[in-house]
């Protein structure tokens, strides 16, 4: 089962450090973490995708980032009705002859064309991390040369904020 | 008031109440001791930094206080890295001090250098690098209120070296302000009276104590509740002296090397009150078939450790110093009849406990292991006894009576070897009244050694008591039992004279080889001021009994000679 933690944290040096030591040191399996500023200064927001095999072992993974000094609180964003994103860059071969084929497949995806020279297009694309597969998979018959993912980032809808849930 | 970094951090020692320090100088710390020398703050040289350590852990069990460490930067740091895990492993508070090189040296390569935040994140409860001197008081203040409040734990303050040097402003924070950790003290009351329909219902409870409740002094209210309910009790490594050893409800320690009562009583119990414990692999056996007829109440501070290793039917998260009373409370008026309906279940295990108590077999004309610790549990038996990890540790678990909390200092969770002789002294500073006694094997004296030469040449009177086997002596065992009587590389025979290597560095050595003059040896020994160490000659082949094989079932115990 996969879950969603909105993770909020001292915006301090060595926070990651100690987040990225426990999830391998407890052997937690984590899908993507993607760490930012937050509406407060001090505070950094990190999500983080959490493959576990049941309630008991995300109970686990709860209480020991809990323990971490530095973290403030965690969210199961799972539960709560939210918004999850992830922003990828993709960087695709585009030759004259299929640049216009690339093009509608962009447009399809609602995706944005950020980048073009005489080889190449970078493609971004903001969405649902299947949407982003979606578009890779295509594009895989171009030519991906690199792409970049942000990793997934989730905020709850309504108009309570993680750190008052 | 204007003071330099490294006079500040002794203030800050002092507004901790920090006692003594135990440290070794070097590079980055300079400056700090320079003003640890104008100030004559108390302070314990080791001869190895593993040993200041683990000195301070020992400190820090017996007397309940933060222990405090300092080491250099760079290999000074490195050499207090096994005593930061041990203690992280029993929950010991302490505060580790490093020094770093300068901030402008810092992830250069530079001399000394190493990332000792990088490297303790995953064995300390917390950890700082400080860059700026006006930064000190406030780290120093949230060091030691994390390292000693919550379950305790240790800390790492590692000091950039210009830190020390630089001038600041300096006032010592009367509050700590941490927003991500506010320590639980109170729970649920409510559970509690779950807890306790659930104890009145069982017809078999059994209490299991471990280390927490002597962390969190709760002996007395766990005796008082052992006294009124009369509910059998099993102990952890770390939970023993808790209940007095000798008292009848005591059934021993449970697990790998536990007694039969304590074993038995897990598998059959219908109710088991887990009471700061944390249900490791040793205790534990096969977690599926542990205690798999019981009803688990898990009583601990910290929820991560709840449904960890053992799924728990009702969990009590908070200070034990804050359910124990509560409980006791509630408890009270229906102890009478707890006692009453669970009369068969005392005697059954009165009757195990009768049937294979702790027991081992002599031979004619050679000293037995068991032997040693039940012949010192006579001499000594209010002395503060200390162990290093294998054969030894267990036999002194199982053969010493351990009549109070904070009696006995060993290493449960990571096993650390070398860790007996300077947390033996830690403890003998911590508690100078009183005789400490360790135990350690041939294998772990000779990993830190050189600490007799601290007892010695501080005039420390701890009594080491060398059960040298000549062998190395628990892996051997495991070699004898699983792997086909292959001794690869236990065997320990070797030409060290342990009466002389303790004489070499000033300290008293004697050597029993012979049953008839054991007892008077070791009389001298404790009769004998100044640091004594004793080496007992003992045979090779003995096995630790009972053994649960490692992931096997409590009930199936290989019992020996028991």
């Amino acid at each position: 089962m996969k879950y969603t933690l909105a993770v909020l944290v001292e915006n301090r040096p060595g926070v990651l450090t100690h987040i990225s030591g426990l999830i391998s040191r407890r052997a937690f399996n984590i899908e993507s973490i993607a760490a930012g500023h937050s509406e407060e200064v001090d505070t950094t927001r990190i999500t983080i995708d959490v493959e576990v095999d049941d309630e008991l072992e995300l109970e686990q993974v709860v209480h020991q980032l809990s323990k971490l000094v530095d973290v403030i609180k965690i969210v199961n964003l799972t539960r709560v009705d939210h918004i999850e994103r992830e922003l990828a860059l993709i960087k695709v071969k585009a030759s004259k002859v299929n640049r216009s084929d690339l093009v509608d497949i962009v447009e399809i995806f609602r995706a944005k064309i950020v980048d073009v020279n005489r080889e190449t297009m970078v493609v971004e694309l903001t969405g649902e991390a299947s949407k982003i597969d979606a578009l890779c998979e295509v594009l895989v018959d171009f030519g991906i040369i690199e792409i970049v993912r942000t990793g997934k980032i989730a905020l709850s809808r309504g108009p309570i904020a993680a750190k008052e849930m | 008031m204007i003071l330099q970094g490294a006079d500040a951090l002794i203030e800050c020692l002092k507004q901790e109440g920090v006692e003594v320090v135990f440290g070794y100088p070097g590079g980055a710390v300079l400056t700090l001791y320079d003003a640890l020398y104008n100030s004559q703050f108390p302070h314990v040289l080791t001869k190895h930094e593993q040993g200041a350590v683990h000195a301070a852990d020992g400190y820090a069990r017996v007397t309940g206080k933060v222990g405090v460490c300092i080491a250099t930067s760079g290999p000074g740091a490195t050499n207090l890295i096994t005593g930061i895990a041990t203690a992280y492993m029993d929950s010991v508070p302490l505060v580790a001090i490093t020094g770093q090189v300068g901030v402008s040296l810092i992830g250069k390569d530079s001399f000394q250098e190493a990332d000792i935040c990088g490297i303790t994140t995953p064995i300390s409860k917390h950890n700082y690098l400080v860059k700026r001197a006006q930064d000190l008081p406030r780290v120093i203040k949230e060091a030691f209120y994390i390292a000693r409040t919550g379950r305790p734990g240790p800390v790492v303050i590692d000091i950039a070296k210009d830190v020390f040097a630089a001038t600041m402003d300096y006032e010592y924070p009367t509050e700590v302000s941490l927003r991500g950790y506010k320590p639980l003290f109170a729970g649920d009351e409510e559970v509690l009276r779950v807890c306790l329909e659930e104890l009145r219902q069982a017809k078999k409870p059994l209490l299991f104590v471990g280390g927490g409740a002597t962390i969190s002094n709760m002996a007395p209210e766990i005796r008082k509740f052992v006294n009124a309910t009369g509910i059998p009790v099993i102990s952890s490594l770390m939970g023993l002296g808790v209940v007095p050893g000798d008292s009848s409800e005591h059934l021993g320690m449970v697990g790998m090397h536990g007694t039969y009562a304590a074993n038995m009583a897990t598998v059959e119990c219908d109710l088991l009150l887990g009471v700061g414990v944390r249900f490791d692999d040793r205790v534990t056996g096969s977690v599926e078939h542990f205690a798999a007829n019981a009803k688990i109440l898990h009583f601990d501070i910290d929820p991560a450790e709840i449904n960890k290793n053992v799924c728990a039917t009702i969990k009590v998260v908070g200070d034990l110093a804050w359910s124990l009373p509560l409980f006791n409370k509630l408890v009270k008026d229906f102890a009478p009849d707890i006692k009453e309906q669970t009369a068969s279940w005392r005697e059954q295990t009165a009757i195990w406990k009768q049937d294979k108590p702790m027991t081992y077999k002599s031979r004619e004309g050679v000293i037995m292991p068991q032997q040693v610790i039940a012949k010192l549990n006579e001499l000594a038996e209010d002395a503060i006894v200390v162990t290093d990890v294998g054969q030894h540790q267990m036999w002194t678990a199982q053969f010493f009576n351990f009549r109070q909390a904070r009696a006995f200092v060993t290493s449960g969770g990571l096993g650390t070897m070398g860790y007996g002789l300077p947390a033996a002294i830690g403890a003998q500073i911590g508690l100078p009244d009183k005789k400490v006694i360790v135990f350690c094997g041939d294998g772990g004296i000779m990993m830190n050694c050189q600490e007799l030469a601290t007892a010695a040449d501080n005039g420390f009177p701890v009594k080491v008591i060398v059960m040298n086997n000549q062998v190395l002596g628990m892996v051997s065992q495991w070699q004898r039992l699983f792997y086909g009587e292959r001794y690869s590389h236990t065997s320990l025979k070797g030409r060290t004279d342990y009466v002389k290597l303790a004489e070499a560095m000033g300290v008293t050595g004697f050597k029993a080889e012979h049953p008839g003059e054991l007892e008077d040896i070791l009389k001298k020994a404790l009769a004998t001021s100044g640091p004594v160490l004793v080496e007992v000659a003992l045979p090779s082949d003995e096995d630790v009994m009972p053994m649960v094989p490692p992931g096997g079932c409590l009930d199936k115990m290989i019992l020996g000679e028991c």
